[in-house]
C-alpha cells in the first residue's frame, strides 16, 4: 500500500502503555491522522489507513533523549544529522536534544538555524537543539541566551566544558530563568579531574590511570542545588554517575528545589570494572564507577530522584578511539542500544516493571524540559514506538546505523528490542533498519 | 606447584598477566645468562634477530639495559627515542608500530607515558613486544629484576616482608612489584605519604598492608624499596617540598637501623641522593643497587630469548 503524511495510522492488538496518563490496554488501539493522535478514524479514515497488527507487541510514546550529540555541524566525521537520526528512531527516540558543542558551537543564533536547516532536509526523528550557556561554552561571558531562545533552543548548557564560575552560573540560571529556559548541567569541578581518564578508584590504581573522584561530580550536584534554591532557576542534571549525586539530588527534591536529573542507559548497566583490558569505546565522561553506584543510580531512578534516561549519545570515530587510553576521546555510540540496556538494567534485573521504565525514557524527561514530547495524548504528535519485550538481539558494526561504530555493547545478547518507530504517524525504522 | 616447563608468552606486557609458576620459569632463565654477564662472555641465541627499543619517554638506565641484554644474545639493535621519532608529526603509534614491523623486526621494546599502551601494541602486532614502562601502569622487567635480586640474597621470595617506600600512586615499578612480590608470596607494605600512598590501594590490592609511619613501616622489614621521586610527574598538590618529604621519609642511617639486621635496600634508579636516599645508605652495606643493575640485564635478556622464542617461524 501507498503511504503518505496523510495517511491515517491505525494500530491494534498491541499492549498500550502510556505512563503521561497513566494508561496500560492489554490490547488497545492507537489511531493517528495528519501526524496527530486522534481517538477514532471515519469509516473513509479506517478504509485507506495503513492498519498494523501489534498483536504480542507494546506500544508506547516515542522516546526522548536530553543528552545526545549528530556530528553536524562541524564534526562529521563522528555522526551526521541523516544517520544518528535515523540511529535515534532505531533505539526509540523520536525527540532528541542536542548538545551545543558542535564546531563552531551552537552559542549564536545562526548556528541554530543552520542546524535546522540540517535537519529540515535530513532528520528523521524531532531534533531540538540546546543553546551554550556562556559563549564558546568557555564559562566567561553569557551566551545571547535570549535570541537563542527566539531561534529555537529548548535549554542552555555549557554540556561537558561545565561552568567552573559559581558567580558566573549564578547569573547564568538567573538570566536564563528569565526565558523560562532549563539549565542542563554538567557536574564536573575540572580542578579535580585534570588528566583523569576514569572513575577513581581501585580499577584506576590497578591501571595506572589518573582517577576521576565522585567528588568532582558530587560539588557541583551540590552547588547547583543550592542555587536553584537561591535562583528560584530550574537546572536539569546531566548524566549522573555517582552514588552519592543522587542521594544529593534526593535531600534537594526534599527540599523543594526545582532540580531533575537523568542518568545514562550505560550507567545503569556497566561499572569500572569493564575498563579492565583500557576499551576505549568505555572511556566515558562522567565515567562508569562502581557497583555500589551503579545500584544506588538504579534505586535513585525507581523512586522517582531521577526523572529520565538520556543515550548520551556521543559517538567517535573508530580512528579516534584506536589509540593510547588517555589519548582516546570520551564518548559512546548508544543511541540504538541505551533502551535495551536501560531494560536489561532495570525490568529484567528485576528492580521495576516495564511502566516505569517507559515512564523514564516518555514523560519524565520531557516533563523535565517542558517539552510537548512522550505522551499518547490525543492531539499530540503521533510519536510511537512498538517494542517486543521477549526479543533478544546483538547489535553489529555491520547493520547498526550511527555513523559511528564505536558502540561498546557490540556482540552482546541484548535483551528487549524496538520493533518500530513512528513519528508523526509516519513509519521511520523497522528492526533496527530504514523504513524505505 | 607444577614446574612451569615452557614459555608461551610472545609478550611480556605486565607482572599481571604472569603466574608464579612463569615467573620462576623465567628466573632460571635468567640463572643460567648470569656467567654471560662477564666482559667478552657474549652468547649468539638471538642472532640474526633484531630488537627495536621505541622509547617515546626519556630513559637512559632501562633502555641501556635492553640493548646491552640484546647485544649480549647477539641481536641487533636499534634504538628510536622520542625527538627522533615521526610520532611527533602525528603517526599513529599503530602506524608506528606497523613500520617498524614492516622491516622485519622481531620484537619491540617500548616505553610509553601512556597506561595500557604496551598492551594495546602487543594485541596490534604479531611480533613480540616488551613493555618497558606505560606511563603509571607497569614496569614488568624492574619488577623482575627486583624479585630476582630479592631471590639472589635471601635464597627465596615466600614469606619475606618488603616494604615499598614512596610514590606508590604514580609508579609503575610499584605496581609491577606489588603484584611481582605478592605472586611470589612475600608479604608487602606499602608506605608514603597519604596523598602518594591512597588508603584506596589496599582496594586495588587486598593482600598489602599500608602504612603512613615510617617506623613501623620498616621494622621488622627484611628488605626496603625505594622509589624515585619524580618531581617532574607529581604535581604541587601532592606533597609540600622536597625537604618536607625527606625529613618525613627519607632514609637515613639511623632510620635504616629500624629493619632487620639483614634487610636490604633497593633502589630503580636514578637515586635523589639527599631526597628519598641519604648517601651513607645508598652506597653502605645493605644497598644492592648495583646488583639490581646488573641482574636486570640477566632478566632482560631471558624475557628477550623467551618471548622472541615463544613466536613459531
Amino acid at each position: 500500500m501507498n503511504t503518505d503524511e496523510h495517511t491515517p495510522l491505525w494500530i491494534r492488538g498491541a499492549r498500550v502503555i502510556d505512563p503521561s496518563v497513566g494508561r496500560d490496554d492489554a490490547r488497545g488501539e492507537v489511531f493517528a491522522k495528519d501526524g496527530r493522535f486522534v481517538d477514532k478514524l471515519s469509516k473513509s479514515d479506517q478504509a485507506r489507513a495503513q492498519v498494523i497488527d501489534a498483536a504480542g507487541l507494546i506500544l508506547a510514546p516515542g522516546f526522548v533523549d536530553l543528552n545526545c550529540r549528530l556530528g553536524e555541524p562541524g564534526l562529521g566525521a563522528r555522526e551526521s544529522i541523516r544517520a544518528g537520526t535515523l540511529a535515534a528512531a532505531a533505539g526509540g527516540f523520536t525527540s532528541v536534544v542536542i548538545m551545543p558543542d558542535c564546531l563552531p558551537a551552537a552559542d549564536n543564533v545562526g548556528t541554530i538555524q543552520l542546524i535546522r536547516e540540517l535537519c529540515d532536509r535530513d532528520a528523521s526523528v524531532r531534533v531540538l537543539p540546546a543553546g551554550t550557556l556562556t559563549k564558546g561554552h568557555e564559562g566567561k561571558a553569557l551566551a545571547p541566551i535570549g535570541s537563542l531562545k527566539k531561534a529555537g533552543v529548548v535549554a542552555v548548557t555549557d554540556t561537558t566544558s561545565g561552568v567552573q564560575n559559581n558567580e558566573i552560573m549564578r547569573r547564568a540560571l538567573e538570566y536564563a530563568a528569565m526565558f523560562d529556559l532549563v539549565v542542563l548541567d554538567h557536574c564536573q569541578d575540572s580542578s579535580m579531574t585534570d588528566g583523569a581518564q576514569m572513575h577513581e578508584g581501585a580499577w584506576s590504581l590497578r591501571l595506572g590511570l589518573r582517577g576521576y573522584p565522585r567528588a568532582a561530580e558530587e560539588i557541583v550536584v551540590s552547588s547547583d542545588c543550592v542555587l536553584a534554591g537561591l535562583t528560584k532557576a530550574r537546572i536539569h542534571l546531566q548524566h549522573l554517575s555517582s552514588g552519592g549525586s543522587a542521594e544529593i539530588v534526593r535531600r534537594a527534591k526534599a527540599a523543594q528545589a526545582s532540580v531533575t536529573a537523568e542518568v545514562s542507559a550505560l550507567h545503569l548497566l556497566l561499572t569500572d570494572a569493564a575498563l579492565a583490558q583500557y576499551d576505549t569505546h568505555l572511556k566515558l565522561n562522567p565515567p562508569l564507577r562502581e557497583e555500589a553506584d551503579r545500584q544506588a543510580l538504579i534505586a535513585a531512578l525507581v523512586d522517582g530522584t531521577i526523572d529520565a534516561i538520556c543515550s548520551d549519545h556521543s559517538p567517535c570515530t573508530a580512528t579516534e578511539k584506536d589509540c593510547e587510553f588517555d589519548l582516546a576521546p570520551f564518548g559512546a555510540a548508544t543511541l540504538e542500544t541505551a533502551f535495551s540496556a536501560a531494560y536489561e538494567a532495570i525490568v529484567a534485573d528485576g528492580h521495576a516493571d516495564l511502566t516505569l521504565l517507559l515512564q523514564r525514557l516518555t514523560c519524565g524527561p520531557a516533563r523535565a524540559l517542558g517539552l510537548d514530547a512522550g505522551t499518547l495524548r490525543i492531539g499530540g504528535l503521533a510519536d510511537i514506538v512498538l517494542i517486543d519485550p521477549k526479543a533478544t538481539w546483538k547489535p553489529s558494526a555491520k547493520t547498526l546505523l550511527s555513523k559511528s561504530g564505536n558502540n561498546p555493547l557490540l556482540g552482546r545478547t541484548l535483551k528487549a528490542r524496538i520493533r518500530s518507530t513512528f513519528v508523526g504517524g509516519k513509519l521511520v525504522t523497522k528492526d533496527g533498519q530504514p523504513s524505505k | 606447584m607444577a614446574k612451569q616447563e615452557s614459555w608461551t608468552k610472545k609478550d611480556l606486557t605486565g607482572i599481571e598477566e604472569l603466574s608464579r609458576a612463569e615467573i620462576e620459569f623465567l628466573f632460571r632463565q635468567a640463572d643460567r645468562f648470569l656467567p654471560a654477564l662477564a666482559p667478552g662472555k657474549g652468547l649468539d641465541l638471538m642472532r640474526g634477530r633484531t630488537v627495536v627499543n621505541l622509547f617515546l619517554e626519556p630513559s637512559t638506565r632501562t633502555r641501556t639495559a635492553f640493548e646491552i641484554s640484546a647485544k649480549k644474545l647477539g641481536a641487533e639493535v636499534v634504538s628510536i627515542n622520542t625527538t627522533a621519532s615521526s610520532l611527533v608529526k602525528g603517526e599513529t603509534l599503530r602506524d608506528t608500530a606497523m613500520n617498524i614491523r614492516a622491516m622485519g623486526v622481531d620484537a619491540i621494546v617500548m616505553r610509553h607515558s601512556s597506561a595500557g599502551a604496551a598492551r594495546y601494541l602487543g594485541k596490534a602486532l604479531d611480533i613480540s613486544v616488551v613493555n618497558a614502562g606505560d606511563g603509571a601502569h607497569e614496569h614488568p622487567t624492574q619488577a623482575l629484576l627486583d624479585a630476582f635480586t630479592i631471590r639472589q640474597r635471601f635464597g627465596k621470595v615466600q614469606g619475606l616482608k618488603i616494604t615499598i617506600l614512596g610514590d606508590i600512586l604514580f609508579s609503575r615499578v610499584a605496581r609491577s612489584n606489588i603484584l611481582c612480590l605478592t605472586k611470589l608470596g612475600a608479604e608487602v607494605t606499602l608506605a608514603g605519604p597519604a596523598t602518594l600512598v591512597p588508603a584506596t590501594l589496599k582496594e586495588a590490592y587486598p593482600q598489602v598492608r599500608i602504612v603512613h609511619d615510617l617506623k613501623k613501616a620498616l621494622s621488622g622489614a627484611d628488605a626496603v624499596m625505594l622509589l624515585r621521586i619524580q618531581h617532574e610527574r607529581q604535581t604541587t598538590t601532592h606533597f609540600p617540598s622536597l625537604g618536607e618529604y625527606t625529613s618525613q621519609f627519607g632514609l637515613n642511617a639511623e632510620r635504616a637501623a629500624w629493619l632487620k639486621p639483614e634487610a636490604i635496600v633497593m633502589h630503580p634508579g636514578p637515586i635523589n641522593r639527599g631526597v628519598e636516599v641519604e648517601s651513607e645508605v645508598a652506597d653502605g652495606p645493605r644497598s644492592v643497587i648495583l646488583e639490581q643493575v646488573r641482574n636486570g640485564v640477566a632478566v632482560r635478556m631471558a624475557v628477550l630469548h623467551l618471548c622472541t622464542g615463544a613466536i613459531a617461524r
